[in-house]
Order: C-alpha cells, then structure tokens, then sequence
C-alpha cells in the first residue's frame, strides 16, 4: 500500500494522480451516493470538482470544454463556473461543488 | 497603482455605451467620473417615441438606472453642465463650479435639435423632440390642448406625429420639401406613406415654408403662419428640422470643429480628436471623415473602438458605417439603405403594387447593391442590405432579387415574414420553444440591441439557427432604427477575440502558426484559452492549414470528436460503424448484431445516410465496442465526411446508366477521416431519376449515360437548399479530382461551422468555378493537397482499442473510483 494514502486526514480520499486528468480536460469519479463526480484540471493546474450533471438538463459536465475557470456543457452550451457551480449569466441555475485539493501531486477530494 | 482618471461629458447611449464596453476589457484601469445635463442615468433615447405613444413608460426605457453608476463606482453627476474644458490644467468646469480632473476625457455631448430662426420660436407650446423633458412637455400638451403641428416631416418628425395623433390631437405636418423622409425615401414610396399616414387622420402640407409662429392671447403660441400667407390654428408646435452636432464646448477648448457642412469634433479612426490625443470623442457630436451620424448603431461601432482604445489595447480602427433606417409607425413597414436615388451608371429594379401597398426599389451598380428603398414589405430589407455592405456580386441571383431572400430556396420558415404582425404568442424558436412575447419582453426590459444578446437571453435561434432571420425582424422591429445586421463575414469568432473568422484564418497561414497557444498569444487573444465557440474554430484552422505539421488538440474538440461518438441526451453514446456507400455484407450485419445483444444496445436503428446506429452506449463501453465490432469509425458525429449515399445503380438496377455503387465506394474511401469547415455529405446516384437524392449534398453525383454530372453546395437539413450545377465530366478518375478539388477548396476557405452552401452563398459559384473549372493547374493542386492532408488517416477508434494506445487516450475512457 502506498505510504502516502496513509497519511491522508480524515474526511479526504485520494483519486488519481493530477496528471492522470487531461490538461483543459476532466475525470469521472463514480461516487459511493449521489451520483458522479467530475474533476477539472484547468492551463493553470488548478483542480475543481462539480456534480457531474449540468443544472440545465443534467448534461454530463466532465464531457465538456474547459476554458478559464469554467466549462461548457456539451449538450445545450450553458457555461458554468468550475469553482462555485453557478451557471454564468444570463442562465440561472447552480450544480454542486465539492472540495478537492492537489498534494504532493495527488488529487483528493472530501468525501 | 493609482488609478487613470476618466471624465466622460454627456451621459447619453453613445458614451454609456463606451464605458460598458470598457468596464468588459478593463474594470480597474479608471476612476470615472460623467457629467450629464439631464437629471437621469441613460436611457433608451429610441424609445421615446413609444413614450409619447403611449405604449411603454419611462422606467421601462431606463438603460443604466442610477444603480448601475454605483455598482461600477462611476460618480455621476447628473443635471450638472460643463462649461468649460481646461485642456492645459486637464480638468472640466461645471455651471455650478463642480470640477473634475482628467487623464483622458471623453466628450459624449450628442446633438441638439436645430430650430430654424423665425420670429416665435421661442413662444412657449413650442418644442423640439429631443429628450424626457420634450417627451413629457407633449405628453401634458395632448391632455389639454387641440391642435398640434409638426414642423419637418423626417423620421422623427413622424413618430413624434404619429405619438400626438395617438394621445387624440389633431396633427399637421408641415415639410419644407417635395415630399416626406426626402432624405430617406423616393418620391413613390414617401408618396405611399404619406396616403397611409393621411388614412389614419394625419394631415400634411408641403411644400410649404414657415414664416413665423404666431403669438396667441394667452401668450403661448397659438398659430403658424407660412410664407404663402395661409395661417393654420397651433397649440403645440413640435419643430423636428433635423440635428446638428453639439460641439460648442469642444470648440471652445480648442479643438478642431471642422468647417461648412462637415461641422462636429473632429476625430481620427481611435475616436480621439485630432486636436488634443488625451481627448476622445463618440456619438452624434462627432464628425468622423466628415460625416455625423444620427443612428445608434454607428455610434456603438465607435463606442466600441473607442472603449478599446481607452483599455489600452488599441486593436481595431472605426472606418465609417453604411446605414440603413426603418420606420416604426404602427402598422407601416418602411426601409430604406445607402443610394437609392441612383445616378447616371445605376439600374433600377422596381416593383409597384399600389393597390397591394407594396413598393420596392433596388438600386444597382455594376452588378452591386448600392441603395434600396421598401415599403409594405420590408422583409427582406436586412438581406439587401448584407449584400450591399458586403458588397456581392448579384449577377447570379438578379432574376431572383426583388422576390425575396426566402425564393432562393428558403423551406425552413418561408413565407413567415412578417414579425410585426405575429402574435406575441406565436412559436418563433421551435428548439428552445420561445415564444415571440418572450423575446419582445426580452428586448425591451433588458435593453437588447444585438442578435446575440437575444440569443444569449432568450435562448432564441441558439440551437439550430434557423429561425434567426426570424428573430433579427423581431429584434428589428421592435428597436426599430437602434437595430442594424452585423455582417457575418467580419463579425468577431467570439467574444475572446476582435478578429473574424476570415482574419483567424489568414494570420494562421501568413505566420505559419501551428499551435493554439501560439495563435492566441500572436493574436492577443483576451481570455487565456478561449472557450468552446473559437477553440474548436482554431483547431479546425491549424489542422486544416497545416496537415502533419499543426498539433491536433482534443481538448478543444467538442465531445463527439473526442470520444469518436456521438454523445445523447442522457449522456450515453451512440456508435455508427463505416459502411461504404451504403453497403454490407451479412458477416458485417451478424458482427453488427452480436455486439448489439452483447452491450445490451438499447436502440439499433437505420440513419439517414444508410448505415446503422446502435444508440444508448456508456463512455466506458465505447473502446470494446468498437473493438468487437471490428469495423472503422463511420465519423457520424464530427464536422467531417459523413457518408456517400448511394443508388443501386448499374450494378443491378434496370435503367442504371453508371455503376453508382462503386463510385460512391471510392469516394468515401477517399474521403476517410477528413475533417471540414461542417459536416460533408455527399451522394451518387446512377441514372438522372437520382434515387441517391443528389440534388440536397454538398456534393451531388448524378451518372448519365455519357459521363458524370457534379452538383456542389446542396443542403437537407435546416434549410433545404438544391444543389448547383458544377460541370459534367467523363470519367471516375475526373470526379474523384473534381469532387476532390472542390471540397479542398472549402476546406481551405470555410469558416467553421460554414456549411458548403452558405460558403458557395457567401463567395460565389463563379470563384469556385474559377478555381476547379477554368485554372486545371489550380484544380490538381487543391486535389493534391486533399491527398495529402488525408494520407496515412487513422482509424480513430483502432487507435483507440489497440493494445500500445496512449495512456492519455485510454484514459479519456475509464472511470475512477472514490
């Protein structure tokens, strides 16, 4: 078993190797409850994740375009800020965010 | 870092509309500070005609409410007038001695009505019609008075007519010319509308000078008396004579007016003025090349140049506008645009239903659109317009041009034409299902000028598109004269960029660009990696430019073209396996059948362009699928070859005259994995009764018994559009190089998500005629660079299943697990 999985705090689950998420791209994390989970990587390294399911008509986020902070939904092209969930203006409407954290060039997310 | 310090003078749309602009590209970089006569924010100055009709109020017309100057920490100061403009101190001097210091100032002051000079003019009961306050005035004169005249029949002239008949005065409108709206309309068509405007209780007299306006008991106006002698009762005198440039401040701190007729600050193509760099100048007080503009979308054009500039950016120049008006008087469609009094070297198309109210004229100039002028139907009005900006050659299409855009071919909504007259009910959109109430509200409430903030509001035309000629008339008819089409050809890829597709595309080949970040970064894109309306666009560009040399990125391909399937509506899959013109064979069909039982394939159906589907596949499903199938990618989901139909031809038909089949077969083997502007379809049929249905691909191959006829430019879908006729050949080896040529020519020259026939529309049969027909040299190098491009083409989803595939590429397909 990998020394570093132990060292993980409570609460926090380790997923993948952050180059294991395409760059401008995403993974699936297939949850315990509550559906999937989609993981980010944006230009920046930064690391989001969101309910994989698109406020508007439940699109599948993980298979969408990331620019920015943000990703477009591949069914209907809502956009939606990869941080907070919120759909960008003028379209209303919110996905979860969960929290996730890269270290030591782990992805873990609070579970 | 302290911040600029930005001094706007005037708060009207022209300036508010700079500053939005140039809060979008730099909110940080000013301290901004607008003086504005008026004791409000901005509001819709188009509006008001509505206003004094009765039909919308003054807080439906507000465009920034004092809110807005708050939320962007923009100190106002309304009601406030500048006096003097210090240029050596850099500062500005209210009446009330309020001052501001400046870094850069902007002079925003518009125009103000031009009074002629007669005796009266300054009686009370006498108005211009300019602002809320002049609104207002007409509003209590109709509650108490009778009889109003309107000096000046232009357009808002009428509108202000029009407004005062509605709230029950009895209106006269007095006109200086031969006949009204000279300076828009033709003696024919103003002669229409002034019989229309008379029908509903408008009375005119013209031509017919004023002498003087008559001083009444009360001390109010009371009379008009012209230079004839006659004498007309008038208790309100609303004087419309048109406007002139309000540039006295400016030329009272020095900076250069102009002179004669070309009078307004005078301003370079930045929007600075050419007296002082640190001033700019936008709107109706500026003479840019000599010219002042009275409409709002010139003076957006400048805002947006000019907020660029003030951002430091210093893209894009302002090179003047052609203009087109409309009329917005209920019930009567007017429309006019550039020269249409014609000239010596001009022709006239006309058409003149006087009974059926229909009026059209189209001016021509060495086989172009130079001016048009509508009345009664004005549907097409948009159209003639586009082709006259853009400048087309209208030799072609001359036999179909007075009946209309629709006649060219238009099954989508044909006939539907008349936005004015659908109810507010009415289905416009029928992917989004918005009604047209929902899109007037829209515009109307959230102070919409352009097709893509309704798109993006409303969600209107955003899916399929093909409703959006639909709802421009609604946009149009509804902000009436604010409204003008952009043309497509030079209007930005997106909001990441100034730049259109045509310059994308000509910087990637002029400076050998071969990566996204690279061409972003040449190209001063302004977010840091675009988003998914250009990066798609750029890929296309750089692969298509560069074959084997440009880096293919996936991440900026849409799904489909990532995952090679076509995603669905529950976020399954669907799976199309090639099939060569249409045929098979039944160790094919049982592989097809086994796999679909094996995945539990919900759905297997047979598409439209013969070939199966098998729908309902998960992501993690799709590599051993195609594995099992054992078959190559069909590309059934990206904007690339999609399939070659086929008749049966020859090969067993009875009155087959070409072996369509194989010919067909080849194609598509030709074409394996080429990626294109859209998507690519193609057809063959054998014999003229054309089974294939050649006549509605982009390329269309019909045998006859002496050779092969080519139809390029066709479309099925949203708009059905027959194919033109391109040539005959004799041979297979000629169809393959003809067909080839052709679509390398599209390829090279298409703008992403241009399908064949809006690019054949957009650059003429004869350019592509020029390019594959007459220049053989020309027609076997375009046919050489597809050969190329598409050589050693890979079998996306082989790539895929193989046992030594990328990680990266795998991956894209496995689940992990929390």
């Amino acid at each position: 078993m990998n020394t570093f999985e132990i060292s993980v705090e409570a609460g926090w689950k380790e997923i993948c190797a952050v180059e294991d998420i395409p760059v401008l791209g995403s993974r699936v994390v297939k949850a315990a409850r509550g559906g999937d989970i989609a993981i980010f990587r944006n230009a920046e390294g930064e690391v989001f994740a969101l309910h994989d399911k698109c406020p508007h008509k439940q699109g599948p986020l993980s298979q969408g375009i990331v620019h920015g902070r943000q990703v477009t939904c591949p069914l209907h092209s809502w956009k939606i800020e990869l941080d907070s969930g919120n759909a960008v203006a003028p379209d209303v409407g919110c996905t979860k965010s969960f929290e996730v954290k890269v270290e030591g060039g782990r992805v873990l997310l609070k579970v | 870092m302290k911040k600029m310090k930005l001094v706007m003078i005037g708060n009207g749309m022209a300036g508010c509309r700079t500053l939005e602009e140039l809060l979008k590209l730099a909110p940080d970089l000013y301290d901004i500070t607008v003086f504005g006569a008026e004791p409000h924010g901005n509001y819709n100055r188009i509006l008001l005609s509505p206003v004094l009709a009765g039909e919308m109020t003054l807080p439906e017309i507000m465009l920034n409410d004092l809110d807005w100057y708050r939320d962007n920490a923009i100190t106002l100061h309304a009601g406030k007038m500048v006096t003097k403009i210090d240029r050596v101190k850099r500062k500005v001097i209210a009446a009330d001695g309020t001052e501001a210091e400046y870094d850069r100032l902007l002079i925003a002051t518009g125009s103000t009505p031009f009074i002629p000079p007669m005796p009266g003019a300054d009686l009370p009961g006498v108005l211009a019609y300019r602002d809320i306050g002049d609104t207002e005035a007409m509003i209590e004169a109709s509650t108490k008075y009778k009889h109003a005249v309107v000096i000046g029949a232009g357009l808002l002239g009428l509108e202000a007519a029009n407004g005062l008949m509605l709230r029950g005065m009895s209106v006269t409108v007095v006109h200086l010319g031969d006949w009204i709206m000279e300076r828009q309309l033709d003696k024919p068509a103003a002669d229409m509308l002034q019989a229309s405007l008379e029908a509903k209780g408008m009375n005119f007299l013209l031509p017919k000078q004023t002498e003087a306006l008559v001083r009444g008991e009360s001390g109010r106006v009371a009379a008009v008396r012209f230079k004839d002698g006659m004498e007309i009762p008038a208790d309100l005198v609303v004087v419309a004579a048109g406007i002139r440039p309000n540039f006295a401040l400016a030329e009272s701190a020095g900076i250069y007016c102009g002179t004669g007729r070309a009078r307004g600050i005078a301003v370079s193509d930045t929007l600075q003025t050419v007296t002082d760099p640190r001033v700019y100048a936008v709107g109706e007080c500026v003479a840019h090349r000599g010219i002042a503009y009275g409409l709002v979308a010139p003076l957006f054009e400048q805002g947006k140049v000019c907020a660029n500039h003030l951002a430091n950016f210093g893209i894009g120049r302002y090179e003047g506008s052609v203009t087109s008006t409309k009329l917005k008087v209920t019930g009567i469609d007017v429309f006019s645009a550039g020269d249409f009094s014609g000239g010596p070297d001009t022709e006239d198309i006309v058409l003149h239903d006087k009974q059926g109210g229909v009026y059209k004229r189209i001016v021509i100039k060495h086989n172009r659109i130079v001016g048009s002028v509508l009345y009664g139907d004005t549907a097409d009005g948009s159209w003639y317009f586009q082709l006259m900006k853009d400048g087309q050659d209208i030799h072609a299409i001359r036999d179909h041009l007075m009946f209309g855009q629709n006649n060219l071919g238009d099954a989508g909504h044909k006939g539907e034409n008349k936005a004015a007259s659908m109810p507010d009910t009415a289905e416009v959109c029928g992917c989004n299902g918005v009604c047209k109430g929902t899109i007037v509200k829209a515009i109307k409430e959230k102070g919409l000028f352009t097709l893509d903030e309704v798109k993006k509001h409303t969600k209107a035309a955003s899916s399929c598109g093909s409703c959006t000629g639909l709802v421009e008339q609604i946009l149009a008819s509804t902000v009436g004269g604010a409204y003008q089409a952009v043309s497509a050809h030079d209007k930005p890829v997106c909001g990441c960029t100034e730049l259109s597709h045509g310059d994308v595309r000509k910087a990637i080949r002029d400076h050998k660009l071969l990566s996204i970040p690279e061409t972003m970064e040449t190209l001063s894109w302004k977010t840091p990696n675009g988003c998914s309306t250009c990066r798609p666009a750029l890929n296309y560009y750089l692969i298509s430019t560069w074959p084997h040399e440009a880096k293919d990125d996936p991440q900026s391909r849409f799904i489909n073209e990532r995952a090679h399937a076509n995603i669905q509506k529950d976020g399954t899959y669907s799976v199309v396996p090639q099939m060569l013109g249409g045929v098979t064979t039944p160790a094919e069909l049982k592989r097809i059948a086994e796999v679909a039982e094996k995945y539990n394939v919900p759905t297997v159906k047979v598409t439209g362009g013969q070939r199966i589907d098998l729908l309902g596949i998960k992501k993690e499903d799709l590599p051993h699928v195609w594995k099992d199938l054992g078959m190559p990618s069909g590309h059934a989901y990206g904007k690339s070859i999609r399939t070659v139909k086929t008749c049966v031809g020859a090969e067993h038909c009875r009155f087959g005259t070409q072996r369509s089949m194989s010919m067909g077969i080849d194609l598509e083997k030709m074409l394996f994995g080429m990626w294109s502007p859209h998507k690519v379809k193609l057809a063959v049929s054998g014999c003229p009764r054309n089974c294939a249905e050649a006549g509605i691909k982009d390329v269309g191959v019909i045998g006859v018994d002496s050779g092969w006829e080519l139809y390029v430019a066709g479309n099925g879908g949203i708009k059905t559009e027959v194919a033109q006729f391109l040539c005959k050949v004799q041979t297979r080896e000629e169809v393959m190089e003809y067909s080839g040529a052709f679509l390398q020519l599209y390829r090279e020259e298409g703008y992403y998500l241009e399908r064949t026939v809006h690019y054949v529309e957009r650059v003429g049969l004869e350019h592509v005629k020029k390019h594959v027909l007459e220049n053989a040299e020309n027609r076997k190098a375009l046919y050489e660079r597809l050969l190329y491009a598409l050589q050693d083409a890979k079998d996306p989803w082989a790539e895929r299943y193989a046992a030594d595939a990328a990680p990266a590429v795998r991956r894209e397909f496995e689940i992990l697990e929390a």
